[in-house]
Parts: structure tokens; sequence; C-alpha cells
């Protein structure tokens, strides 16, 4: 249960440092200030992650949670330099990392990752061959040619002004010449260097006889480079220089800041799935524990389990009892007592006892992996949706190169001045619509929004995740988790004498059971103690808790063990009960109902008054569901579903032509979340929900589902906006261009008007945000 | 307009030690993590730098 809560904890609301001004800054850095994390008594070895160097160099990489100021990375720094024999200590912020080297054998990796849970980061080793580092190499390209592109734009627009000054006053012929030699100089270098990226593209969409927008981007740069250059050699009169390299430099931001929004997203993701992929604690034959990644742990090892611990392999119980939480597998509130020779599953949480566990499946073949496996089937549907870009890309580029052509043809049989002004005209075509203002239009879109996102505590995954939420005509839901908290709440303390209460008060303060916990948690809020001396307590797996309250024997748990001597023996609890019996005198019930997020009901009302369809799927028994269902009134409910009859539901909308939102948070809603057209996890979800879903949202509310809703409209209405804004800017500057009426002055305010238009549109996107959230 | 001849160079070599110096920071790594970087020039060097070995015991901060 703690790990579960730890989970539950937002990721960007900090704990530690969002309160620190620069005033407390130097007394944090002193007491390296942290919350308060009980640090856990045996930390299993993570050598399996350590990689040596030939020189005696050791490095561990590790994934570390709750780091969010700049006294979380002197604290963290310093005390990794003061262990022995480390000399190298780096925290990345940016990616929530941290690289430790040391010097020697005399360390154990056991004691960085102590020091870390006792400055209260928790953190889990990685593989960094195992995540995509070419990642890097990648930004530093677009930014290198970025810069190049810069450099060169700048400077040949210098020389353009000039240029296009001297039309005006009397600059001579060969002044004219000279500044278009040098242009030609800075700039088609520049070109070579900058246009990589949309050449390689554009070379592979034609290699698979695709089109791109950059097939049309690389052929007006290129035909517009090649073209100056000949008229820079026979001393002509007009040079497109500057309108080709500022162009690629228009186009490179747009691409790195849609580069910068993936990478982004999938740093999260690598980061959500390494602190979540639960290592498992194997026993070696002398009785050490090590710590091994789940996909090395083979068949007929051990594994020990602590109580609170998830479970990272599938297989038989060897020794103990517990109580398994198999809530994210299957949607059921209540635990599932298990035993010795009983099997559990990867994914659980193991609630209140001690176990190991002989492995009987593999990593391929255990539960978990199945539910991943059904994801990634759902999810190749979903890799082919076309982004709006693309579409329009299809259209845009036969029309671009049809009107160039017509132009080109047009000047041969009409014109008088041969091949070269039917050339020039082309080119002026292919460089007024080129699609500057469309490549930038959709990147700032997506970083102004999710900009706006992360301020309501939203992190989007995937860039088109906004396109794709905006078509969206029906949202299902999930239950447990999802509209309720996932925690249940003690409803009938009126019917309870206050002795009763605080007698199974005092049994269930010493218990991890949920329904416990809820009793504790209720007793806390309302300032009640308990007060009576308790003795001999026991925790009896999957029956409840004993003990001697007061000197009377007491007992806290299921209905037929409470009351042995009843005859009617209940097979299961359907509703969620505890039952306290006193000295053996007739139980008395506790009922428990799961609480449903306090602004669930407003949020679906919200989506229903927006004509939207609400659905809700859920693992758990039907009386539960329907109970949930009539409270929020949503009509279309469907309950005891598995992991693989969400997904069926979710195929059936699709193939009536529907386009769902998923919201949910549990491990059997994971292949659902990747079978939805679009899907939204709460930070509370288990991490494979979360590295599935295409947005993670924070805090207890629902209404961030809502808020994501909406912006994705306005975000989707920006980008139709800029689309036609460039279409109306085509069909006035294309009728110019192709009577040859463009110059290169012409063509340069064209397009730099254009692409500040469409980039101001997407900005005022965060004019509107304030208006989120009171709706 | 004979000096155009020495301010053309001059401008493009200016530039150009610009843009050198930005593919230094590129390449030393500068831009791998703009976040951190924002914080850390709060923090004090003084309390950064540990001499080795200086401080062997486990004791809590």
């Amino acid at each position: 249960m703690t790990k579960w809560l730890a989970a539950a904890e937002p990721i960007m609301s900090a704990s530690c440092c969002v309160n620190s001004g620069l005033a407390t800054q130097a007394d944090k850095l002193t007491r390296g200030d942290a919350p308060k994390l009980q640090v856990p008594d045996k930390i299993a070895s993570p050598d399996a992650f350590v990689v040596k160097d030939d020189n005696g160099y050791f490095c561990l990489n590790l994934m570390v949670k709750n780091m969010r100021c700049a006294a979380c990375i002197s604290s963290i720094e310093n005390a990794m330099l003061k262990l022995q024999g480390v000399t190298h200590a780096r925290v990345n912020m940016s990616t929530q990392r941290v690289v430790v080297q040391w010097h020697g054998g005399t360390l154990d990796g056991r004691q960085i990752i102590r020091k870390l849970w006792q400055l209260g980061y928790p953190s889990a080793p990685y593989d960094p061959l195992k995540l995509q580092n070419h990642k890097n190499d990648e930004e530093r390209f677009l930014l290198a040619t970025m810069a190049v592109a810069g450099f060169a734009s700048a400077n040949v627009m210098i020389l353009s002004v000039a240029i296009w000054a001297g039309v005006f006053s009397d600059m001579g012929d060969a002044t004219r010449n000279l500044f278009h030699w040098i242009s030609a100089l800075i700039a088609l270098p520049a070109v070579v260097y900058s246009g990589r990226p949309f050449f390689r593209s554009a070379y592979q969409a034609l290699k698979n006889m695709r089109m791109n927008m950059d097939v049309p981007i690389s052929v007006a740069v290129v035909m517009a480079s090649s073209m100056s250059l000949y008229q820079t050699i026979q001393g002509g009169r007009d040079a497109y220089f500057d309108a080709s390299i500022s162009l690629l430099f228009f186009l490179l931001i747009g691409r790195y800041l849609d580069f910068r929004a993936r990478s982004k997203a999938r740093s999260v993701a690598e980061h959500l799935l390494v602190l979540g992929g639960t290592p498992a604690r194997v026993l070696d034959a002398s009785g050490d524990e090590l710590l091994i990644p789940a996909d090395a742990v083979k068949l007929g090892m051990i594994v020990s389990v602590l109580p609170g611990e998830r479970i990272a392999v599938d297989g038989e119980i060897l020794s103990g009892t517990s109580d398994i939480d198999q809530s994210l597998i299957s949607g059921e509130t209540l635990p599932v007592p298990c035993r010795v020779g009983d099997v559990v599953f990867a994914g659980t949480l193991n609630l209140n006892g001690s176990i190991t566990i002989n492995v009987t499946s593999l990593s391929d073949s255990t539960l978990l992996s199945d539910i991943v496996r059904l994801m990634e089937n759902a999810e190749q549907g979903r890799a082919r949706y076309v982004s709006l870009a693309d579409k329009v890309a299809k259209i845009y580029a036969p029309v671009v190169h049809i009107l160039a052509a017509l132009t080109f043809a047009g000047w041969m049989i009409w014109g008088s001045g041969g091949w070269q002004p039917a050339m020039m005209a082309a080119v002026a075509v292919l460089i007024i619509t080129c699609p500057c203002a469309l490549g930038l239009a959709v990147p700032v879109v997506q970083v102004v929004a999710s900009g706006v996102l992360l301020k309501q505590g939203v992190i989007m995954k995937s860039g088109d995740a906004l396109e794709r939420l905006d078509d969206v005509d029906t949202v299902v839901f999930d239950k447990t988790g999802t509209l309720t908290e996932g925690l249940p709440e003690f409803l009938n303390s009126g019917d309870i004498a206050s002795e009763d209460l605080i007698r199974a008060l005092s049994l269930a303060e010493h218990s991890h059971h949920p329904l416990s916990k809820s009793l504790t948690l209720w007793a806390a809020k309302n300032g009640i103690k308990s007060s009576f001396v308790v003795d001999d307590i026991l925790e009896v797996p999957g029956h409840g808790l004993q003990g001697s309250v007061d000197g009377l024997k007491t007992r806290l748990g299921r209905f037929d063990w409470c009351y042995e001597d009843h005859d009617q023996v209940a097979k299961r609890q359907t509703t969620m009960s505890i039952w306290l019996s006193v000295n053996g005198q007739p139980p008395i019930c506790f009922k428990f109902k799961d609480h449903i997020r306090d602004d669930a009901k407003t949020t679906i009302q919200q989506f229903k008054d927006q004509g939207l369809k609400i659905i809700l799927l859920s693992g758990d028994h039907e009386n539960v569901v329907s109970a949930v269902a009539d409270e929020l009134a949503i009509d279309d409910w469907h309950a005891s579903l598995l992991p693989a009859g969400k997904v069926g539901a979710l195929e059936r909308l699709k193939m009536t032509g529907h386009k769902v939102l998923m919201v949910g948070d549990g491990l059997n809603d994971a292949p659902a979340l990747s079978a939805g057209y679009v899907s939204i996890s709460p930070s509370s979800a288990v991490d494979i929900s979360k590295s599935a879903a295409d947005f993670v949202f924070q805090g207890a509310d629902l209404m961030p589902v809502f808020n994501t809703w909406i912006l994705a409209k306005r975000a989707g209405m920006r980008v139709k906006q800029n689309f036609t804004l460039a279409f109306i800017y085509n069909a006035i500057a294309v009728p110019v261009a192709m009577a040859g009426l463009a110059t290169p002055l012409l063509a340069a305010i064209a397009m730099s008007s254009s692409s500040i238009l469409v980039t101001l549109n997407a900005l005022s996107l965060r004019l509107r945000q304030s208006t989120l959230g009171k709706t | 307009m004979d000096i155009l001849i020495l301010l053309i160079p001059a401008a493009l070599f200016l530039g150009l030690i610009g843009l050198a110096g930005y593919m230094w920071a590129l390449k030393s790594g500068q831009f791998e993590d703009l976040d951190g970087a924002a914080l850390r020039i709060l923090i004090d060097d003084d309390d950064v730098i540990v001499k080795q070995g200086d401080d062997k015991s486990d004791k809590p901060l």
C-alpha cells in the first residue's frame, strides 16, 4: 500500500522546494531538505547495472524521483562526492537522472541508493544503453544546422537589404554582382549543411514512393539556390539566396521545437518505465538478496517480496501468506488472500505478509507481458494515424509542383525571353508557396499548448495527441482509480456504538489492509483515538486481525471468520465490509464504499453538455459498478471486463466509427489506453498505463481531463486557422508570382510576414488559458 | 565604397567567431541540461567542492 500511495504523489507538485525562496536557500543547502521518506531496511544490490571500465572506474546510472530545485542538486551531488571513492557525480535535472562514477571496489552500489533514500530521493538503476541515446545526437544536429542557417541568413539578409535599397538608388551592376557573389559564398555551403534534415527526409519519402512536406521544401530550396547561382554567374538582377536560407532557418526552428517536445515526452516515458519496472529481489544460494531486472530473472529463481512491494514476476508462493492487491490487474477493489501454492502475478501489490515466490514463468510469458503484448497490438492500430500536416502535404506538394510547372510552360509558350525568365518565375512560385507558415504552424501551437497544459499539471506525451483529442466523440472511463479515488470510504459510523468503533480502530491501526487503513484515516479525520490496551495481535492474511483488546478477545475481518459458529458461509464478499466480533458475540458490520472523485459528476456533465457520449468500462463486480454509474448518471456501463474485454469494447466502438478518449489508470486499462484513439491517465496510475497514455494528469480532480479536451479543441482551431491563413496568403501571392511580378524583396516580405502572423496566432492560445478550470 | 572590402570580411569574421563559440558549447554538452543549468546558478560554489576523503563518516547532512 505504501508504494502505491508513494506513486500516487503528484510528479510536479513539489513537496520539497516550491516554497523555497532564495531566502531559505542556504538553510536548505545545509539541511538537504527533502520529503521525509522511510528508508527501506534492506536495499538490494544494483550490481547488475554497474558498468566497469578498464581503468578501474565504476559507473552507475540512476533515475531519481523528487528532484526539483537547486538544493536538490547540491545536496545530492555533495552527498555522493562524500561517499568514499566517488570521483564524479552529476545530476541532470531535465531528464531527472544522476550519474555516479567511482574508483576502486570499496564502494557498494547499495550505499549510493541508500544515501539517496536518506536524502529523500527514491531511485532506480537503469542501463543507459537500453534507452535510446541517439536522441542527444539528433538534438545537437538540429541545433547545429539551425545555428548555421541563422548565421547565414542574417548575413545574407544584410547584403540583400543593401541590394534592395540599391534598386531605388543607383547601385552599380558591379557592386550588386559583388554582393550576389558574397551572398552565394555564404548561402550555398549553409544550404548544403542546414538543408540535410529536409533533404534526407525527402529522399526517404521519395524512395518509399511517398510524399511529405519535405519534398516541396527540398525542391524549392535546391531550385532557388541553383537558379540564383546561375543568375549570379550571368550577372543577373534577381537572386533568391536570402529566401532559400531564411526559409531553412524558419523551418528548422519548427523542426527543433517539434523534436524537443517529442524527446521530452519520450524521456518522461522512460522515467516512468524505469522507476516502475520493478526489479526483482532474488535470493541466491547464500541467502543474499540481489536486485535483478525483471527481464533477467530465470525460471526456478526464488524471489522475495516484502509487504508493500509490487511483485515483479509471475510465480507460485513458496512460503508465507499475504493479501494481494490485484486491483491494478483486475480492477477489483478488495485484495485477494493468497497462501503457499497459490499463483501470484507480476504487477500486483503484496499488502501484509512477507512471501517468497518460485518463478514459474519468465518475463516474456508473464501476465504483465501479455498485457504489454496486447498493448503493442493495440498501438499498431494507432500508428496509422496521419497527422493533419501530413494530410495537407499530400495535397499540397503535387499542387505546388504542378503550379510551378504550369508557370514554366506558360512563360515558355507566351513569354518572349526564353527559358531564363520562365525558370525565374517558376522558382518564385516554388519559394512563395513554400510551407514556411505551415512548417511553423503546427509545432508552435503544440509547444504553446503543452506549456499551458503543464501549468495545469497535465503532461502531454505525444505531439499529435492534441490533434487526435480534438476529433474525439466518445469518452470511456475506467472506474477504480479513475472515477473513484481507489480508496474506500467508511460509511456507517452512525450505526455503530462508539465503544465498538474504538475497539475496531485499535485493531485496524495495525494493518495495511485498505479497509483498515480507511478506518484509521476516518478516525484521524474525526479526532477519534484508540484508548484500549491491545495485545497478541495476529494478522491472518485473507481473514482479518485478531487480538486482545482491553482484555477481550476481538476479531476484525471477514464475516465467516468473525463468526465461526455461523453455518451460512459467505464465499466471497461482494460489498465492501468488515465485521467486528467481541468475545464471540454476533458480529457488527462496518460498511465501506469506494470514494468517487469530488468533481467526477460535474466533469461528466460537462462532457455531456458538449455532446460527447460517456461510457463506463470496469473490471469490478456488477453491483459496485452499477452503483457508481447511477450516482454519476452514466447510462452505458459494462462490468466484470477483462483487459481483452475492454479492448474488444473499444474495437467495437471504433468499428462503428466512434473516436474514443480512454481515461484509465490500472494495469488492466493499459491495453485499452493503447487501443483508444487517444488516452489520459491520472498520475496515480501504474507506470505502464502512464506510459501507454498520451496525457497524464495530476491531483485528486477529474476536471483536468475536460480542460485538456477543451484546450485540444482550441489548439485544433488555431491550427486550422493557421492553415486557412496560409491558404489565403498563397491565393494572393501565387498569381503574382506566376505573372512574374515577384521580386526577391516581395518574396522575403511575404514569407516573413506570414510566418510571424502564424506564430502570433499560435501564441495567442496562451492568452485564453485563464478561462480554463473555471468552466 | 572601398571600405566594403574591409567591412564585409570583418562582419563575417565576427559572425563566424560567434558561430564557432556556439558550436563549441554545443559539442561540449552545455545544452544537455538546461533546467539544471538554470538552477545551478543558485548554488554556492564553496558548498559543492568537497575535498576527497575529507569526510569519511556517514554523518547525515
